[in-house]
């Protein structure tokens, strides 16, 4: 009871519902749609092609402007105008399908990327606020927990829509993310074992004052650990990457959906809004993976030589600019550098051709995961040589 | 029979397959660096550039009617296109032509021609057997219409296309 | 190779055709043997059933004797047949009997030059309009010179200018310069229509079929000149520039308009009649086919065709339209019923009339209309009914069609007879008027067209005509013959044998009739002459199965 009147229960609560806000609909959800139209740019200049260029904002029917907004590239009014589709699109549920699970799973493939967002420091510290929805110590766990749920919402949809392709894409996602998950996993912990927590923000921190893990350089110095410490740290971050892209069914493992053998995998019979939660599903995990990534390898939201936003560290002569700035220099770092590793998810999709399944099955059974393993041991190794 | 693809044998570097992922990935950033560079022009910007200047005289727009240099049509109503269409777009009533008509010697003429646009194909086989050299794929592409019956083109429509043709049939033509 | 068995009387001869002996009876023409030997001989002017002058040159072969020692007996060859002379030039097959030891080569080098000198010689005047030519399709020119003809004219000079667009008669058109002068169609009328109108004018490359200058080609067998003309020199004025006559679909059925039942092809194309033309069946009408019967179609298509069923004028659905028929029927004693049948009904539908008449225990109160005319002594019957023999034997009528009519008139003024079932006839024909139609409590009629009778009619039933279905009919001279269907019916008219099924089950339960071809079967049950047939074993061409003569009917006198 106390606790629940306490000045600090409202400003947790407060604070909190505002970092989710401002994570969930001022970066995420647009991040997701220009992820889109990226995917789509990028896709068609890698191929030659233009790509949507068209789709400016409809100022022309506001009275005063006579001409509709086309920003510089053209074409950045497309996500508004595919999600403006996706709703008013005819939400067709098909009459062989179990309606309560159709339903259900679109919503369990979106949610979990999400909720996964809370434990993930997107920024230092903003005001005095630390830039992170819920900073628990077992925040890594907390993420390989949830972001597997969301092969419920495949596994549901394509078994609930009761017809042979989506089936198949369910079983056959269910089967990848079941093998690439623990190999996932695996992956992680030569990171833990350095940073020695599971809590993203104090990996966080152990980077600002350590230097990146994947660039130990960054804080000034290279030593014999350090370098030692590379090469396991790098390996990691090869398995790590892979298995990330497995775990999003993002090509060249997106088995589960691949048109060519399964029409559209596990939501073929899925439209409008509901084929879109689907889709924003997939592109919220790829965030939250290129987060994750970031949160692990990339130093976060810490930039060499930049203060946080408690005006600790960096060099001295910034100091003399307000905290706060360098806050937002945070944040703005954070996702700029999840942008960069979204543009080569993209970059990856639009070079490499998919993988046959049994070779899929074969890399994460046969060789992550015993790279990963063996990862564990060097890393513990080169650990206790060098302490 | 059976017959068997030999697998390459592969270096340990082949097998890797990193560096042929950095190599794949070197050549698609070629290609979005000369795109955004501009150097690369495949794609036409449709309603602004249109290729109507160089497009080649074989081909295969809307299928037209044509007239020839005296006015007088030359369909002569044989339905051998009505036949030949694999869609069967074309539909022909034929009437006998008037006494009085200029033309009245070629005696056949269609009463109504109409082809559904919505189900034409393109395929030419109607320009291929016709024996007066009557209807030809003409350039027009770019045929829109908000309603079906808008979609199918009459007699009128098809010779409004079609223009006049000359040369190739001189039978009809008065003898010297 | 004749399966003539039944007159061993013809001597046989043998043959060799194309190196084969066959045998063949004496007097079969050189170009049917070939025929039946599975070598089809290209022909113009011959056909089976006119004489041959042969005057076109198109069915030469080579031909050749046996060849004979100095006292008269033929030298055999090797192989113990005689030995061949033969003719150094090629012969025409169509004007000589296969005579004993004969050798015929169908296809050797000369024969197949000939062929092409003939071809060539023939389209030297030919104007090539094969596009406006309705002839194309079904043309012997295009066939023949795709066949046996060469692909490329030599012909340096200008072609002769012949007549064009000429009116022959009401119902022909010649164009002179597609005519090939095989004089089919002078002797067909001088032959078979026995009417000598035709005949060829102008001399050498100028000459051209004419009708007799005071005369006109009229008569009423005139159109059987255009199917016979092998090229599209006559053209009938109905079906000219109509449609070509490679969309028409073609359906085996027979002409409804006399007693003689004549064998026809109707030519359709999406539920369109386009043209009828005589099937060959030389037990019934031969080739041939009058001009006012294969002309009388177009009333199929009218738009005045009956397309819903009606109660007193309302358009009402089939199930109700039914039950208050059979509501009507139930409600009067069998006294106050009568039914008059049909004399164009199918024997399946007549047989369904008779049932009807068991539910409704009317054993006397039915007939037939009788329909006569002027037999031509060709092929037009006096009966002008296709199926009386049909209801006679079904038990429609008595042997004298339209005798109880009188009754129905009699019954109908006194006030007996209260409800009239009509199928198919108008009921003014039969010696009601339209002040006695009004005075009847319903009428319940079953037709295709309006007429005098149906604005009267309680319940009236739109059914189907006779190209829009199935069943069989017995012609005056006892052939079982089958209808196709070649067209469906307009909107929501019915199968006639259907309403009756319907009506006879409202009136009487239900029947377990469900396909045409259970009521063929319950109908042979019924009546011996069907016994053992069904539907598709009358086959096309029919099948005796009245064998005594029936008597004509008489011109009767009441209209
Ligand atoms: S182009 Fe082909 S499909 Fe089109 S009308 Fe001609 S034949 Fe028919
Ligand atoms: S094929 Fe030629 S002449 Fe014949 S109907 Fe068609 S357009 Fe007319
Ligand atoms: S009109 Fe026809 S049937 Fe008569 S002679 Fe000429 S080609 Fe023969
Ligand atoms: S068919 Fe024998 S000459 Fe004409």
């Amino acid at each position: 009871m106390d606790f629940l009147t306490s000045s600090d229960f409202w400003f947790l609560s407060l604070t909190s519902l505002a970092k989710t806000i401002f994570l969930i609909f001022l970066v995420v959800l647009p991040m997701v749609s220009y992820t889109v139209y990226a995917e789509r740019r990028v896709s068609a200049l890698i191929q030659d092609r233009v790509g949507p260029n068209r789709t400016g904002f409809p100022t022309s029917l506001i009275p005063g402007f006579t001409k509709d907004f086309s920003p510089f590239l053209g074409g950045l009014g497309q996500p508004v105008a595919d999600a403006v589709k996706f709703l008013l699109k005819e939400d067709f549920v098909p009459g062989h399908v179990n309606k309560l699970y159709f339903w259900l799973a679109p919503c369990l493939a979106m949610m979990p990327a999400i909720v996964t967002l809370a434990a993930i420091p997107f920024g230092s510290e903003f005001l005095g606020v630390k830039m992170v929805v819920a900073d628990i110590n077992v925040g890594l766990l907390f993420m390989f927990a949830i972001s597997s749920v969301s092969v419920y919402g495949i596994v549901l949809a394509g078994w609930s829509s009761n017809s042979k392709y989506p089936f198949l894409g369910g079983i056959r996602s269910t089967s990848q993310m079941i093998s690439y998950e623990l190999c996932m996993g695996l992956s992680a912990v030569p990171v833990l074992l350095v940073c020695g927590s599971t809590g993203l923000s104090s990996i966080v921190n152990y980077q600002v004052r350590e230097g990146w893990l994947l660039a130990p350089f960054t804080n000034g110095g290279l030593s014999f650990r350090e370098i030692a410490l590379w090469v396991p740290i790098i390996i990691a971050f090869i398995t790590f990457t892979i298995s990330m892209f497995a775990e999003t069914n993002r090509l060249p493992f997106d088995l589960p959906e691949s048109e060519t053998e399964l029409v559209a995998g596990y939501h073929t019979e899925y439209s409008s809004m509901k084929f879109a939660l689907f889709f924003l599903g997939e592109y919220t995990a790829m965030i939250a993976g290129s987060a994750l990534i970031v949160v692990l390898f990339l130093g976060g939201w810490h930039l060499p030589f930049i203060p946080d936003g408690a005006g600790q560290g960096g060099l001295n002569f910034l100091h003399a600019i307000p905290s706060w700035i360098w806050g937002l220099v945070n944040i703005t770092a954070f996702f700029a550098k999840v942008a960069v590793l979204l543009l080569v998810f993209i970059w990856i999709r639009w070079t490499l051709p998919r993988f046959r399944y049994d070779q899929l099955m074969k890399l994460g059974w046969l060789y992550l995961f015993e790279i990963a393993l063996v990862n564990i041991f060097l890393t513990a190794g080169i650990l206790a040589f060098t302490k | 029979m059976a017959y068997v693809v030999p697998r390459p044998n592969l270096t340990w570097k082949e097998k890797i397959y990193l560096p042929s992922i950095v190599a794949g990935m070197a050549i698609t950033f070629k290609h979005l660096k000369r795109m955004i560079k501009g150097e690369t022009h495949v794609v036409m910007q449709y309603p602004e550039e249109k290729w109507d200047k160089s497009m080649p005289d074989h081909y295969r727009g809307a299928p037209t009617l044509v007239t020839d240099e005296h006015g007088r049509e030359r369909c002569v109503a044989c339905q051998l296109c009505e036949f030949i269409c694999p869609p069967r777009a074309i539909t022909i009533k034929p009437e006998e032509i008037p006494a009085d008509n200029k033309f009245a010697k070629v005696e056949k003429r269609p009463k109504e021609f109409e082809i559904d646009m919505i189900r034409c194909i393109y395929c030419g086989l109607c320009e291929e057997v016709c024996p007066e050299q009557a209807i030809f794929l003409r350039k027009d592409y770019a045929i829109t219409g908000i309603t079906r019956a808008e979609m199918v083109h009459d007699k009128a429509k098809l010779y409004e296309l079609g223009g006049v043709f000359t040369g190739l049939v001189n039978k009809w033509n008065p003898k010297k | 190779m004749s399966t003539e068995t039944a007159a061993p009387a013809v001597p046989m001869v043998n043959v060799q055709i194309d190196g084969v002996w066959l045998q063949f009876p004496k007097g079969t023409r050189v170009i049917e043997a070939c025929g039946q030997a599975q070598k089809f001989i290209p022909r113009y002017c011959y056909h089976p059933k006119l004489s041959s002058p042969g005057n076109c040159r198109m069915c030469m072969v080579e031909m050749g004797m046996p060849k004979m020692t100095p006292d008269r007996k033929p030298v055999l060859g090797a192989d113990g047949k005689p030995e061949i002379a033969w003719i150094p030039r090629p012969q025409i097959s169509c004007a000589q009997d296969v005579a004993e030891g004969m050798g015929i080569r169908t296809g050797s080098p000369m024969v197949e030059e000939a062929r092409k000198g003939v071809l060539e010689f023939l389209l030297i005047n030919h104007p090539l309009d094969c596009p406006i030519c309705d002839q194309a399709g079904e043309c012997r020119l295009q066939e023949f010179s795709v066949e046996f003809g060469q692909g490329e004219s030599r012909f340096l000079d200008e072609k002769v200018k012949k007549p064009k667009n000429v009116e022959l008669g009401p119902r022909i058109t010649l164009d002179a310069e597609r005519c090939i002068l095989c004089t089919r169609c002078i002797r067909f009328m001088k032959e078979v229509a026995n009417d000598d109108v035709l005949g060829i004018v102008e001399r050498g490359s100028f000459n051209s079929i004419a009708c007799h200058p005071d005369r006109i080609l009229d008569n009423n067998y005139s159109l059987n000149t255009v199917d016979i003309c092998p090229v599209g020199a006559l053209t009938s004025n109905d079906f000219r520039f109509k449609m070509r006559v490679w969309f028409l679909k073609e359906t085996k059925t027979i002409d409804v308009n006399c007693g003689t039942g004549a064998n026809i092809i109707i030519g359709s194309r999406e539920n369109t009649i386009y043209r009828i033309t005589p099937r060959e069946n030389n037990d019934v009408n031969g080739v041939w086919l009058p001009d006012s019967h294969r002309l009388n179609f177009k009333y199929v298509a009218d738009e005045r065709r009956l397309t819903k069923p009606t109660v007193k004028g309302q358009p009402v659905d089939w199930r109700t339209a039914t039950a208050i028929a059979a509501e009507i029927l139930k409600a009067h004693t069998a006294e106050q019923l009568w039914l008059v049948a049909s004399g164009r009904q199918t024997n399946e539908e007549l047989f369904l009339t008779s049932r009807l008449i068991d539910a409704l225990e009317i054993e006397k109160q039915h007939d037939i209309l009788p329909r006569t005319g002027e037999a031509d002594g060709l092929l037009i019957a006096a009966d002008r009914n296709p199926n009386t023999t049909g209801a006679k034997l079904i038990g429609l009528c008595t042997s004298k069609p339209g005798s109880r009519l009188k009754k129905l008139v009699e019954g109908v003024r006194s006030g007996a007879i209260k409800t009239v079932i009509t199928l198919g006839e108008d009921l003014t024909k039969c010696g009601l008027t339209a002040d006695d139609l009004k005075k009847l409590d319903a009428i319940i009629a079953l037709d295709i067209l309006p007429n005098q009778t149906t604005p009267h009619a309680t319940v009236l039933l739109p059914a189907s005509a006779w190209v829009e279905k199935r069943g069989s009919m017995i012609n005056v001279k006892g052939r079982l013959q089958r209808l196709n269907r070649a067209v469906a019916a307009p909107g929501e008219a019915h199968d006639d044998w259907e309403i009756l099924r319907d009506l006879i089950a409202a009136v009487s339960g239900s029947n377990g009739l469900a396909v045409i071809e259970d009521v063929f079967k319950a109908m042979a049950a019924d009546h011996s002459e069907f016994a053992g047939l069904s539907l598709s074993k009358i086959g096309d061409l029919g099948l005796p199965v009245v064998t005594e003569k029936t008597p004509e009917p008489e011109p009767a006198a009441a209209n």
